[in-house]
């Protein structure tokens, strides 16, 4: 059985990083122009650590999927991004950002990583500000804040509802001046399919030109992995509809272990499912639970009429309304962590209290925040997202509705949770390094900071936290004796055989000549991920998905139907590729739930959970991270290692966010 | 809310096997939908049909489908991004359209975005604009304070407004010139009301107007079109400050 080392500094947390930039290996500036490293990816991460890496003279080669870096999911991240800059004067600290956010992951993350993040979080939004970031600021001139969940501070810098779509702007600028200077070689509408590995280390990618069709080899002296989560694994989530993730199951494969898989974070407020037809799942930010207040009647009577369609929202006066997360979380109330309000949605629709057609929805309700602060001020906050909710739902959430006994009540929202981040991914260590020497992972393609549960605001901060202020260190601690290794020659045996390998998978893929679509039989995939293996887990659910899994596998293998030539564009063969690698992924999260024999963030397995819901940890037996090795078949159970968790500054509790 | 009507559409859609074929319109007809499904889930549910015959998908960018990555670029019945205002393509839901309707479905029309496949284009010039200018030149790790200079809220908010740009194209492909002006002034409006992009602003919108004609855009005539069709609102009010820093930065030289 292997060993983990993760590599975690000495002495006290606090300290680690800064030790760790003292006595680490660097590369010298004339060194590093002799040096290449393959970035894939250009989402926050794989876009800031590109360009970080090129403004310090390494030569980049940068592969996107899309027709351009700027089109990559990081862009419609919509609340903020967190730091613990405390320009609000209310208490932050770089020890509150880390506590809330170990708190926030239900103690499952990594110390030593989590702090680093919050240590370099402020260094974020000085890069951002001076990229010409245009965060919303005060009347003043200086930067605006607001709270999201899982804080008691408000510490979310934001730029209207679009913030992700500014900062991954900002790296993408940064990008273009590397890319005009000619140290970024930037590669559109290409797909990695495999690492390649030659004497034991990662030293280039075949990736897929998805226009010719054609495969081509790429030599590198690092290759890092920036592909982003696992999250349409469930066919229907928040992800963008390319989202996949091959090219982390295609470092799985080569023996980067996977960890974590069965961290799923699902997000409380979307957009419910209307029906069998839709291809993707839209997301209302968190930012909404600042001012909206989530409810369902409290008489069940009042939801079968709402199901039933004899009555609306609007017409169930305040007090048969159950604010149920402020009745059972008084001190965070509608800004609990996003598992937790999740689950007591889930609670709730499961007892009979939905209020759609489908049972599966709740309220989301601005009439409170409409009266008091004027719908002016309500829009000017919130305006783009209730534009967004209406050309979907056909519903103004911003309308009066109807006035009972003086009060004022507006159309609410329906919303349900729904897949959105995986907290889990490639195993790395604290350098980002995976299992595979010379292969890092970055971003949500890793495991390392969220730990069980992710807070919101905090996938930005990690995201622009590897690429700029922390993979761009540690990779010169790899690289560093490297500056004598020549460039690679990508038509070496190595390369040869690795594209042959990729040539080969394409054929049996085409050569299968079933009956169904791709999207037919991963629709099946996402219904098996979301009864069996999605909100609420137990050992006989795990099994079935287990079972029902590897025949979904033998159905693809025998049974799927690709149309046209593997010449030239063909997006169902490339979309193939991605369906096969996502159902290894979704026995890897099974597997991993399974195991896991404890209810703790985003894992909920219903035997383990306290008398009133909520989930029960187990640290005695599960205070560790579950890292799975690859068996060279994806028929073959996969091995568990462990990484045990060690926390030296924060005591391991039960969350509480009731009092 | 949620209806689950029936309705038929028909949809004459460009088809293209390659950027050097001959291309031509297919109509499909009957086309089964319902008011709640999006206009891309229509396609989706076209292409599921066409497989199940054994004939190839219709392909056409896409990704986010709400409304933020650019990605989708789709002219239908003579508008970018449809019917709807403020909305791209993949925002357009089918309560847009009548029971019976023909919806007739290209690609982006435009010298600078020739067509790959179907309707997909290839928007690389709009890239190449970026890469001409687009930025702060400053190296990650040097920057000062975020709260060291203060930036007037409007000005903040104004440049937000024209940072919001997705660069999906539509304004090139309703402008009969073929310009590429609203998409340049976003960017150059947004840096030059900031002071981090003050610093080289005359040195970024000479460079950026260079790489636009150089690319084969046309000339802007001001007919609006561009701002009328933006999914996101952005204002010609950024190109009269483009044209305005284009002159001082020309005037200066």
């Amino acid at each position: 059985m292997s060993t983990i080392d993760s590599k975690i500094p000495e002495g006290p947390v606090a300290e680690k990083w800064t030790n760790y930039k003292a006595h680490q290996k660097l590369v010298n500036p004339a060194n590093k122009r002799k040096l290449d490293i393959i970035v894939v990816g250009t989402g926050l991460a794989g876009a800031s650590a590109a360009s970080t890496l090129a403004e310090m003279g390494f030569n980049v080669l940068n592969f996107c999927i899309q027709d351009s870096p700027r089109r990559a999911h990081s862009i419609a991240a919509q609340g903020g991004i967190n730091a613990a800059k405390n320009y609000q004067n209310d208490g932050d600290s770089v020890y509150r950002l880390f506590y809330d956010t170990v708190k926030g992951g239900d103690y499952r993350a990594r110390e030593a990583n989590v702090y680093r993040l919050a240590e370099v979080s402020n260094n974020i939004i000085d890069q951002c500000v001076a990229q010409g970031v245009p965060f919303a600021r005060e009347y003043g001139g200086l930067l605006a804040n607001r709270s999201f969940g899982g804080a008691q501070v408000s510490r979310t810098f934001y730029a209207k509802g679009q913030t992700g779509q500014q900062l991954l702007l900002g790296a993408y600028s940064s990008l273009n001046r590397q890319i005009k200077a000619g140290k970024v070689k930037s590669y559109n509408r290409y797909e990695m399919h495999d690492v390649v590995m030659v004497d034991g280390r990662a030293r280039g990618i075949i990736a897929k030109n998805l226009v010719t069709g054609k495969f081509e080899r790429f030599a590198a002296h690092a290759v890092v992995l920036a592909t982003g989560g696992y999250g349409n694994t469930y066919f229907l989530s928040t992800n963008a509809m390319g989202c996949n993730c091959s090219a982390a199951i295609a470092a799985y494969r080569k023996g980067a272990y996977f960890a974590n898989p069965s961290y799923v974070q699902i997000h409380p407020t979307c957009i419910p499912v209307h029906g069998d037809k839709q291809s993707k799942l839209t997301l209302m930010s968190e930012s909404l639970r600042n001012d909206g207040r989530i409810w369902v009647p409290k008489n069940i009577e009042d939801a079968k009429k709402l199901q039933k369609g004899e009555i609306k929202g609007s017409d169930i006066p305040e007090e048969d309304r159950d604010y149920y997360l402020e009745r059972r979380y008084p001190a965070f109330g509608n800004l609990v962590p996003r598992d937790v309000a999740s689950r007591a949605a889930k609670e709730r629709c499961d007892k009979g209290f939905g209020v759609n057609n489908t049972g599966l929805a709740v309220f989301l309700d601005f009439s409170e925040a409409i009266n008091r602060l004027g719908i002016d001020v309500v829009r000017q906050r919130y305006g783009n997202l209730f534009d967004m909710y209406e050309e979907i739902s056909d519903v103004n959430p911003g309308e009066l509705a109807k006035e009972i006994n003086g009060v004022k009540y507006y159309n609410p929202m329906m919303i349900f949770p729904a897949i959105h981040y995986t907290m889990g991914g490639l195993w790395v260590d604290y350098e980002l390094q995976t299992s595979v020497k010379g292969l890092f992972a970055i971003g949500e393609c890793n495991f390392s900071d969220h730990g069980a549960n992710r807070l919101g605001a905090s996938a930005l901060m990690q995201g622009l936290a590897d690429g700029y202020f922390v993979l761009p260190y540690t990779i010169q601690n790899y690289l560093s004796d490297q500056i004598t290794v020549p460039r690679f020659n990508p038509d070496s045996k190595e390369f040869i055989d690795a594209q042959k390998k990729c040539e080969a998978d394409e054929d049996a893929l085409m050569n299968i000549k079933g009956k169904r679509s791709v999207d037919s039989i991963h629709k099946e995939l996402g219904h098996i991920m979301w009864e069996y293996v999605g909100m609420g887990r137990t050992k006989e659910s795990l099994e079935t998905a287990l079972k029902k899994l590897k025949e979904l596998r033998k159905e693809f293998e025998t049974n799927l139907f690709i149309p046209g030539t593997k010449e030239g564009m063909n997006i169902e063969l490339d979309k193939a590729f991605h369906l096969k690698d996502f159902i290894v992924m979704g026995e890897l999260i099974a597997f991993d739930a399974l195991n896991r024999n404890e209810s703790c963030g985003g894992h909920f397995r219903e035997e383990y959970q306290t008398e009133e819901g909520e989930a029960k940890r187990d640290d005695e037996n599960y205070f560790y991270v579950g890292c799975w090795n690859y068996q060279n078949s994806d028929d073959k159970e996969p091995e568990l290692l462990k990484e045990p968790l060690k926390y030296e500054a924060i005591k391991v509790q039960t969350r509480n966010y009731k009092s | 809310m949620a209806t689950d009507n029936i309705m038929k559409v028909n949809l004459k859609v460009w088809r293209q096997a390659g950027p050097k074929e001959k291309g031509g319109f297919v109509t499909y007809e009957n086309v089964e939908t319902t008011p709640d499904t999006s206009f891309l889930e229509t396609l989706d549910i076209l292409n599921e049909s066409l497989i199940e015959k054994g004939q190839e998908p219709i392909v056409f960018d896409h990704d986010c489908r709400e409304g933020i990555c650019g990605m989708c670029s789709l002219y239908i019945n003579g508008h970018p991004h449809g019917p709807a205002t403020g909305a791209t393509t993949c925002q357009l839901y089918m309560r847009r359209f009548k029971n019976g309707d023909t919806i007739t479905v290209e690609p982006w029309r435009s010298a600078a975005f020739p067509v790959i496949k179907d309707l997909m284009v290839n928007r690389n010039a709009f890239d190449q604009i970026q890469q001409a200018g687009g930025y702060v030149s400053f190296n990650c790790g040097g920057a000062q304070d975020a709260n060291a200079i203060p930036i007037s809220k409007v000005d903040a908010d104004e440049a937000m407004d024209s940072a919001t740009c997705i660069g999906c194209g539509a304004c090139v492909a309703a402008c009969k010139n073929g310009s590429a002006m609203l998409f340049v002034s976003a960017k150059v409006s947004q840096f030059a009301l900031l002071p981090q992009g003050r610093v080289e602003a005359a040195k970024r919108v000479k460079a950026m107007v260079a790489k636009m004609d150089e690319l084969g855009f046309g000339n802007c005539t001001n007919t609006r079109a561009c701002e009328a069709e933006c999914p996101k609102r952005v204002s010609i009010s950024n190109i009269a400050r483009l044209n305005r820093e284009f002159i001082c930065a020309k005037l200066k030289d």
